[in-house]
């Protein structure tokens, strides 16, 4: 499970995402119990209280909860969940915006070559 | 916080090169600090002082609350830089040696770690490559149940494999407890272990702070941000 982590991003917000991914995508699942700090910790070779860090931060945003005594759980809210899955999916809007828009493309023909790829044929620079 | 290693102000010099000019710092107890910086920068004259090894020259210094020197022999664990053991001793003689000569050696953790670090307690000391003797090295001062441990250069000369199960064998064995000090020049393989870090050039300490803040700072890897810092160096 090690991470190849990107080091200008601090590494606890690099975990988050790594965790917030696994729950969207349902590798992780609502109530289900997170492994231990020292376990994860051993995992992703980081620090123990690196991932002390990731566990409040994610208490923080409402995504897990403790029971104290049993540990840390995934929160069974499905709301939470869904605006997880909107969050991150405005992360991959914005940056395929970003590179288009590098491109040289404006929105208007963003829209067009978005829809011409999904009729199956591919962005074509001459009708643009 | 309890603090667990405080420096204020240190300074030591031989003869008359100044090796540190007035260090000051603190290390909360549970934490990582990386020493950062080229050689001959002072990391291994700061190390030797915290070891109870050499005498500062001016400034304090406390570990656990204590002066280095005796009374800190059972707080700190210390790996120096150059090889101890004795050339006679098979990896069996000197797990015997460290444990008569530290009270607080677990020999089965020892040999745990051996077996971790694939080393055979019948091979030489004088057999062993570069690499397995400092895996040796780390075996026997990880095996100490010390309050502090200082490691200087654990990755020096060891080869990209080693240096992961090295990596390995440092979280494993560090616990909310302990502490540790590890001085390197090899940043990158090791930065995600640090609580704290301190870049260390000419006896000084010209940056500090904590890793994750320094990287929402600078919006730089420690790595990038030492090749930057030391790039003259």
């Amino acid at each position: 499970m090690t991470l190849e982590f990107d080091g200008r991003i601090p590494i606890y917000i690099q975990i988050m995402d790594k965790i917030k991914l696994d729950i969207v995508t349902g590798k992780l699942k609502g109530g289900e119990k997170l492994t231990s700090v020292r376990e994860m910790a051993e995992n992703f070779k980081v620090n123990p209280n690196t991932i002390q860090r990731v566990y409040q931060e994610l208490e923080r945003e409402g995504i897990t909860y403790t029971q104290r005594g049993t540990g840390t759980f995934i929160t069974e809210d499905k709301n939470i969940i869904n605006s997880l899955k909107v969050e991150m999916s405005m992360n991959v809007i914005k940056t395929f915006i970003d590179g288009m828009t590098n491109l040289g493309f404006t929105s208007e023909e963003i829209i067009k070559a978005v829809n011409d790829y999904f009729k199956g044929g591919k962005a074509n620079g001459n009708n643009i | 916080m309890e603090i667990i290693f405080k420096t204020e102000n240190l300074t030591k010099s031989y003869m008359t090169k100044k090796a540190l000019k007035g260090v000051s710092i603190e290390l909360e107890k549970g934490k990582i600090l990386g020493l950062l910086g080229p050689n001959g920068s002072g990391k291994t004259t700061l190390m030797k002082i915290c070891a109870g090894l050499l005498r500062p020259t001016s400034g304090e210094i406390y570990i656990d609350g204590l002066v280095p020197g005796l009374n800190t022999k059972p707080v700190v664990s210390y790996l120096p830089d150059v090889n101890y053991l004795y050339r006679w001793m098979k990896i069996r003689d000197a797990i015997v040696f460290f444990d008569e000569f530290y009270d607080d050696f677990d020999v089965k953790k020892a040999k745990k770690l051996l077996e971790f670090m694939n080393l055979d307690e019948n091979s030489k000391v004088t057999s062993l490559s570069k690499g397995m003797l400092e895996k040796l090295h780390l075996t026997l001062v990880l095996s100490r149940k010390a309050k502090l441990y200082i490691l200087d250069e654990p990755l020096g000369g060891v080869d990209p494999v080693a240096r992961e199960k090295i990596i390995d064998a440092i979280l494993d064995n560090f616990n909310e407890d302990s502490s540790m000090i590890i001085s390197t020049h090899l940043v990158r393989d090791i930065e995600r272990l640090f609580d704290e870090v301190v870049f260390i050039s000419q006896g000084e300490f010209i940056l500090k702070g904590n890793a994750e803040e320094l990287r929402i700072e600078k919006g730089k890897s420690i790595d990038e941000l030492y090749r930057e810092v030391f790039q003259d160096a």
